[in-house]
This record gives C-alpha cells, structure tokens and sequence, in this order.
C-alpha cells in the first residue's frame, strides 16, 4: 500500500500532464481497493496489532507497520478521500501537474504511514516528513497570500513538533525501545508524565488544531488549493487526533487525568470562540475551516472524558469530520471554479441554476451540523454523552457551540443558496458536471452510512476502546457532574466540585 | 619503531605525494596541472587504502606522539573524500573563473592540508596536535588567496590569516599552561593529571585550548572568519573548508576533551554547551538575512557545528559515535550544496552567487532543484532526509547523558534554522525563473562527473540513505569506542 503511490509518484514526474493525471488517479483506486481488502480481512476481536510488517532495524528506528481498530479506519479515511482529492484537481490545477500530483501520492504514502507506523520515531519521520509536500502544495498551487501561509504552516507545527520528539527520545532511553506496543505497556514514572504528556500536547494540539494555537489553519486552508484543503482537513488534521489517542492517552494515563482540565477547557473555549468566529467569515473556506477548529475541540473533549462513549465519539467525529468537511471544501471549490472568488457576498440564488448542487450542500451542510440520520449527529452525540458523565457545565458549553454551529452553516447555506438570483455571472454558472457528482456523491453516501448504522465503523474498534479503556481507568479524572443512575457505571468516584 | 611508521603510513602518503607533486609542479609548470591533479587523487586514494593497515588499530606511534585507531581512521576517511572531491571540482571552476587559471600547486596545496588535517585527528600529544593544525592551516590560507587577481580571494585569505594566527597563539598559549601545570605534552599524562584534582592553571589551559580549537570549528564566539573567507574564497576552495577542516577539528576536539580532558569533563563541558547554543542561534538567525548563497551556507555551517558540540556535550561513548554520524551526514549534505553552487552560472559561464539566481530551477533544471531540496531539508533537519537521524542521534547522546535543558532549546532553535533552508526551497520551486541581467541561470550544463557525485550525495541523504544506516551506525559505534 505504500509502495504503490511511491512508485506512482515517481512515474507522475516522468509523465505528461494527462499522463500523471492518470497514473495518479489509477495509484490511488488501487489504494482503495486495497484498503477496502484490508477492512474485510481485518478480524474483529482478534489481536491487537494485526498485519505487522517488521523490516529489521534501521539505526535508531525499525521499520515496522501493523494496524489495530483506530488506525484502520483513518487509513480507510485517507484511501477513501485520496481519488477524491485527485478527482478534484482533475482541472483545477494546469501548473506544473505532474508534480502536483506527486506531491499527493506522497503525501498519501506519507500518512497512512503515520497512522501504521509501529515505531516512535518511524512515526515520527512519516508524521514530519508530511510537512515536505503539503508546503510545496499549499505554497506553489495556493491563493494569492500563499507564501505567508505555507511557511505559516511548515514552521508552526514544526516548532510544537520538535518538543514532541525531544520526549520521544526520552522515552526510548526510559524504556530500553521505540517499540510503540511496548511503549503502551510501559507505566513510565508519574512526575515525568507530566513533561511528556506537555511534549506530546504542543505537537498534537498544533496539528489538531486546538484553540490558542489554531491560527495557522485558516490561513493555510484558505491559500491552499481545493485538493490541499480536502486533504488538511480531512486527515492530516486527524494526526492530532490520532496522536491524542495513540500516545497521550495510552502512555500518560495520569498525566492525562490531572491536565484534563486544560483540555476540556481549551475544548470549551474553542467551540464557543471559532463559532463565534466563523459566524462572521465573509470568506467561504474560512468559514469552514473555523468549523473544523470547533469539531476539533468535539474530538478532545470526547478523548479526554475517560469513557468508552466519549472516545468511540471522538473517533466518529474524527472520521465524520474528515468525510464532511472535505466535501464541504469540495463544494466550495466547485463554486469557486467558477467564479474564482470565495466571497459569500458575491453569491445567492444558487439554488435555482444549480438544484444538484445545493442538494448535495444541504446534505453536507446538515451533517456538519449533526442532524440526526447523518454521521456528524453519531460521533457529536456519543462525544458529548461521554463528556456529560465527567462535567456538566462542559457539555452544556459544547452544546451551546454545536448549536452556534448550526447557526454559521444554516447562515451560509442561505446566504450561498437560497436568495434571489441577482447576479448575472452567478446566473450563468452551470449545474455540477458528472465528474463532481462522482466526487461528492460517494462521500454522501457513507456519511449517511456512518449516520444510520455507525456499527459498521464501531465495530472494528471497539476492543480497542476496550483495552484503551482499562489501561486509562487507573486514572479516571474526577468530575463535576452528579452522579445520575444509570450513567454512574463509568466512574468510580464522583465528587461534586472536586476539580483541582 | 618500524610498527611505528607503518601506523603513519596515510600521513608519509601523503607527506611524499605532495613533495613529490610539488616538484613535478615546479619543473612541469601550467601544463602539468591535470596531471598533477590526477595524480593528487590517487594519492589520497591510496592514503585511504593505507587506512586499513595497522593506522586504524595500532595504538601508540612514536611513544604516544600519534595514535593510530578506528577514531582517528573514520575521521580520516572523511578527510581524504572531502579533499578528493575538492580537487575534483576545480578544474570546470577555474575554466570559466576570472582569468585566474587553475595552477597544479592547487592539489599540492590540498595534499598538505589533508597531511597535516590526517596527524591532527590522530594527534596523542600536544606538539603533534599543534604541528598537525599548522600545516593544515597554513595551506589553507595560500587556499583561500588562491585567485590572486580577485580582491575578495586576497582579503579571505589575508583575513583568515590573520585572526588564524590570533587562534593559533591562544591555543599554543594554552598549551603552555597545560604543559607548565601538568609537566607533560602527552595526552594520557594530561588525563592523570585533570584527574589528580583541580588546577587553576590547568582550567585556564583547558579554557584557552579550547577557545583555539573552536576557532578552528567556527563555533561562536569564535566564528567571524566563516563568513568573510567562504564568501571571498574560490568555490571549490569554500566546499573544502567547509568539510574537511571541519571534520577534522571537530575530531580533534573530541579526541583532546576525552583523551586528554577526560576527567575534567565536568569542566569543559559548560564551554562545549555553551558553544553549542550560541552557534546554532546565530548560526540561525544571522542566516536569514543573507542574500549571498556562500554566505548563507557558512552560517549554516556554524549552526551545524553547535549540533556536533551538542554530541560532544553529552561526553559518552554514545555521544561521540553521534558526532561521527552527523560529521558524515554533514559532510556529505555540505559538499552537495557547494557542488551545487558550484553549477550556477550564468549565460556568459561566470560563477553567480546571490540566492535570488536560484528562481525557478525547479522549471528550468528539476533534478539540479530537486537534490537542491534534499540537501536543504536534510541541514534543516526534516524527516525522511538522513540529516533528521543525525540531529537525533546527537540529540539522543544528550538526553541520555541527562542535559535535558540543552536538547530543548536546541531544538527550538533548530526550527528557526529551518526558516532560511526553506527560503532557499520557496526560491527554487515557488519562485518564477530569473529574469534578471544574469540571463538564465544556470545555462551551462552540469558536468557528468559533478552531477553524478551531487545525484549520488542527493541519493545518499535521502531515505534510500537508510538502507546504509545500521553500518554507519556500526562504524560510529566502532570508531567512538577507540577513545574510551
């Protein structure tokens, strides 16, 4: 699965523009279908660490690559979204294709080898090395202000991961290995927890975004070209995520607990804040990615309930997110196609030149949101149905924000959609074309899928939520809420007030 | 004593290569400079192939005056391909140069830089350090004027001479005082007398000691030359300074902070951490503001030498083998980018130095960009290239010796160094080409030696480099095992 987009990427720079174009797209269903064989043959319930590939050592770091439920499912994130994004710079992009395109299949390469990689530092070299393509993308295919934005971006979530890697190395010295199953199994001394797990958080909190230290999104998601978009936000914002539920909690089960409060703080503010922010976006994908920011902060507070609803949740909103926000920047792109502007202003009316499109809008627009039936309404639901049993006031401040969230998306949608058809080259733009309904429509349905029966997705994780939960139950962290029959089965002790 | 001068063979290699050359130079005149230089490789090649002889596990030479072991071998190694490639790269250099040509005492110059550069790495006394670090600089100086019609060349080497004369009396200096307090010039006799307890004397000798050798590195505080002479020095001459001599007084340093300072480590290392730091700020920050390739490359330099000291900081066995790892990394990521520089020209075949000539190579030469990229990633310190594993490694010594503090700031300061590399990066691929009075850069077609060696470096520090990783790694481990 690697090797294949590797090679494509290789042969992309030799090819010609239509040439690349293809073997690109061609590398990635490959990718997919490979992936899809990976799904079925994954055992559910069987061990932890399924398809290990372990290639020896190489210096500091052994090549090893192996799966459990988590990984699976976003490397199925990133195969599923990889033609997409390729489907989606089919005509957009005419610079310099063939490096376009390799620079994607790497990017591919490079993040399905961050969520496999068995190693620490093998996870790191693929978990930075990510930052080589995606700043050559964001920087030469970009909007106007692109060159602020790409070095922004590169040197941002280089500084939070420098410190990240520092405490790996530390780590490894501790342990004796940078075998990750090993690491897991580690009980590492308390005190130094703390340290790590404040490593761990400034490269993951960058990359997640958690708010204060989102800045670097917008600016990169709206210089980024719309493929650059689709995959920021669809998975490289999930390392954050992964990397939350892969090391933080896991391997610091009590530093995890004494700062949760930081976490689910931030969270709160984030949700409140970036809604409020995106409400008053004049720019369409700055709207968006304020959005994403907000789901974000709906992941870490379902990490860091300590339960099993809140991180099932958590993973549903990160893949639900991924689905819905690259579709989201798909439709902007759409728009954005024809008319090379993102100013909400200089739409309306588009639903009566273009009823596919807004249909399909609407339905992503509604699974931003949450509406019951589609996949954000699972992930957002069981997030915060975890989060209520640790603090109400939290939930009640998340809630707020997902209803402020409803208001941003329903006020764009109108404003772009509904309206009077008043202007006459927005009066000229045609409907979508068969190449953007193959794109955007086989999001919408596995968003729905997610929606009415997320078991599928449950499913290959849920014993890992299981072991996940019984190494961070040691730690679980005191709540505010009050104990309620019925949900007091998750917490051991509940005081009222009892937050440091 | 015959086991004796079998353990020096690479240096009387060497030694007698060059006089001989020297001759051939003076009665063969202009025309024997090909020869000369074709002959100056297979002298270093055979110094190389000399090296596995008893110069890599022999022990004490002379009484102790040299050491022949794996250390002193691997370091030599890197000499010898440095310098080799310096002769390599001259001649297209000075064909298209200012109507200076290329004079055969280049190669000669060059084989008694690396002579002396081959007893400073292996130096067991201070008299052999010292002799060894004269002939190598004094070669280095003539290097550094060679273009004797060029008013930059004269000032880089006048100027390295000069404040190369200042370092040389503080070392000696402090070699007095080390002498005058332990009574001996041996490095083994210096260890037991560190470890006798402290001097003031001794402290004072160790500080000025090593004060000299880091002017010899270019760590701050003693790093104003780098600048001013790699500009001003011919190309070619620059990519040797920044390699060979590099290599060559880092080991040094290593060998006379473990060998002879060992039980003073506590003592020197606050010098070495301080070093360290400072040159990987400056190195940084003052590189940011550079137009000038050359220059930006010398400070760059600077900053990867604070990396090195950060290896020497941790003063384990692990921490040395790091620094041997990263001295190979930066060697080869060094010479790439000069080599590198070496191809922009511009259409009238003159040598182009401001980075701004490097716009829009990724159109007009992709592969010349693309192991552009590698080699700039890789001093920045960018995974997969082979120059994260050597950041890592001397990284990994540090926090294993417990100098936690240390390995933060350096690598937050090393997120500042990335800046100026992806300058460098934005020119080449986002930039539009160069429109300016220089006509197209680089019109002149690679050479296909030049381009295989910067194909090979570029392949070498990419991840196809890691398949070579666990034998270095073993090389490392063998070679920094020889000092303690």
């Amino acid at each position: 699965m690697l090797a294949i987009p590797a090679i494509a990427a290789v042969a992309c720079l030799f090819s010609s523009a239509q040439g690349a174009r293809w073997i690109a797209l061609i590398a990635t269903l490959i990718d997919l279908v490979l992936g899809i064989g990976l799904w079925t043959s994954y055992d559910i319930g069987g061990a932890q660490w399924q398809f290990v590939e372990d290639a020896g050592n190489l210096g500091i770091f052994s090549w090893k690559l192996g799966i459990d439920g988590f990984a699976l499912l976003l490397v199925m994130l990133s195969v599923f979204l990889m033609p997409v994004c390729i489907g989606a710079s089919w005509v957009a992009v005419t610079n310099r294709v063939q490096e376009y395109m390799a620079a994607f299949l790497f990017t591919e390469v490079l993040m399905i080898g961050t969520f496999t990689a068995q190693d620490l530092f093998l996870f790191y070299i693929f978990f930075e090395a990510g930052l080589i393509p995606m700043y050559l993308i964001i920087g030469i295919w970009g909007g106007v202000n692109r060159i602020y934005a790409s070095y922004k971006f590169f040197l941002y979530t280089l500084l939070g991961s420098v410190l990240m890697l520092v405490a790996m190395l530390w780590m490894a010295n501790f342990a004796g290995t940078s075998d990750i199953p090993t690491l897991l199994r580690t009980d590492f001394p308390v005190k130094a927890q703390t340290f790590l797990w404040l490593a761990f958080f400034a490269s993951f909190a960058v990359k997640m975004p958690m708010w204060p230290f989102h800045t670097w999104l917008p600016d990169a998601h709206v210089q980024a070209p719309t493929a650059g978009s689709v995959i920021l936000a669809g998975v490289l914002l999930k390392l954050g995520g992964y990397g939350f539920l892969r090391f933080s909690l896991p391997m610091f089960p009590e530093a995890s607990a004494q700062l949760t409060w930081l976490v689910l703080g931030l969270s709160a503010i984030a949700v409140i804040y970036t809604s409020l922010v995106a409400l008053v976006q004049s720019d369409m994908k700055k709207l968006i990615a304020y959005s994403s920011v907000a789901h974000m902060a709906i992941v870490t507070i379902g990490l860091f309930a300590f339960n099993r609803q809140g991180i099932e949740g958590a993973m549903i909103v990160m893949l639900s997110h991924g689905l819905v926000s690259a579709a989201l920047f798909l439709c902007v792109g759409v728009i954005y196609d024809r008319l090379h502007t993102r100013e909400i202003s200089r739409y309306g009316g588009l639903a009566i030149n273009m009823p596919r499109y807004a249909l399909l809008f609407l339905f992503f627009t509604m699974a931003s949101i949450g509406l019951p039936g589609t996949s954000g309404f699972v992930g957002e639901f069981l997030s915060l149905a975890g989060t209520y049993q640790v603090s109400t006031a939290i939930t009640l401040l998340c809630t707020t924000g997902i209803i402020l969230g409803a208001a941003y998306m329903l006020y764009l949608y109108r404003r772009v959609v509904f309206g009077d058809l008043t202007k006459d080259d927005v009066r000229a733009m045609p409907d979508l074309s068969l190449r953007e309904i193959a794109l955007l429509a086989p999001i919408a349905a596995v968003a729905l899928w997610m929606g009415v029966y997320p078991e599928s997705f449950l499913a290959p994780m849920r014993k890992d939520v299981a072991t996940l939960e019984a190494r961070i139950s040691r730690a679980t962290p005191a709540g505010d809420s009050l104990p309620t029959p019925g949900k007091a089965m998750a917490l051991p002790v509940q005081h009222a007030e009892a937050r440091p | 004593m015959n086991m004796s001068l079998l353990m020096v063979l690479p240096e009387e290699i060497l030694a007698l290569g060059a006089i001989a050359l020297m001759l051939v130079a003076a009665w063969g005149g202009q025309a024997s400079t090909r020869m000369v230089s074709i002959v100056a490789v297979a002298v270093l090649v055979g110094a190389t192939i000399a090296l596995t002889g008893p110069a890599s596990y022999g022990g004490d030479a002379f009484g102790g005056l040299v050491r022949g072991d794996a250390f002193g071998a691997f370091a030599k190694v890197l000499i010898f391909g440095a310098s080799a490639i310096a002769i390599l790269i001259a001649p297209r250099f000075f064909a298209a140069g200012r109507g200076d040509d290329l004079r055969p005492e280049y190669p000669v110059l060059i084989l008694l830089s690396a002579a002396g550069m081959s007893m400073m790495v292996s130096a067991g006394d201070l008299l052999t350090l010292y002799v060894g670090l004269e002939l190598q600089s004094l070669a280095a100086y003539v290097l550094a004027s060679f273009m004797r019609r060029d008013t930059r060349s004269a000032e880089a080497g006048l100027k390295y001479f000069v404040l190369g004369a200042l370092a040389s009396g503080i070392l000696l200096y402090g070699i007095s005082l080390v002498y005058g307090f332990s009574g001996t010039t041996l490095f083994s006799s210096i260890a037991t007398a560190y470890g006798e307890g402290r001097s003031l004397g001794l402290t004072f000798g160790l500080v000025f000691v090593f004060a000299g050798l880091a002017f010899k590195m270019s760590a701050v505080p003693f790093h104003m030359w780098t600048p001013d002479v790699y500009e001003g020095a011919p190309t070619p001459v620059t990519t040797f300074f920044a390699s060979a001599p590099k290599v060559a007084a880092v080991a040094l340093s290593v060998r006379v902070a473990v060998e002879a300072m060992g039980p003073a480590t506590d003592q020197w290392r606050q010098i070495v951490i301080f070093a360290a730091l400072a040159s990987i700020i400056f190195g940084a920050v003052a590189a940011i503001g550079q137009t000038n390739i050359k220059r930006l490359l010398a400070y760059s330099s600077i900053n990867n030498v604070g990396f090195v000291l950060i290896g020497l900081a941790a003063g384990t066995q692990a921490g040395v083998a790091a620094v041997l790892f990263y001295l190979t990394v930066y060697v080869v990521m060094t010479l790439g980018s000069f080599l590198i520089v070496l191809q922009m020209k511009d259409a009238a075949g003159q040598p182009v130095e401001s980075i701004t000539a490097l716009a829009g190579l990724s159109r007009t030469r992709p592969g010349l960009a693309l192991a552009m990229a590698i080699f700039m990633f890789s001093l920045a310190g960018i995974p997969p290239m082979l120059g994260f594993n050597a950041k890592v490694a001397v990284f990994q010594a540090a926090i294993v010796a417990g100098l936690y503090p240390l390995a933060v700031v350096g690598f937050v300061a090393s997120v500042i160094g990335a800046f100026y590399y992806l300058r460098v990066v934005k020119v080449m691929y986002i930039d539009a080409p160069a429109e300016t009075v220089e006509g197209a850069p680089l019109a002149v077609r690679t050479d296909p030696v030049e381009g295989g060696l910067i194909a090979v470096m570029a392949a070498a520090i990419s991840p196809i480099g890691w398949l070579g990783l666990a034998s270095l790694g073993g090389a490392t481990m063998v070679a920094a095992k020889a000092l303690f």
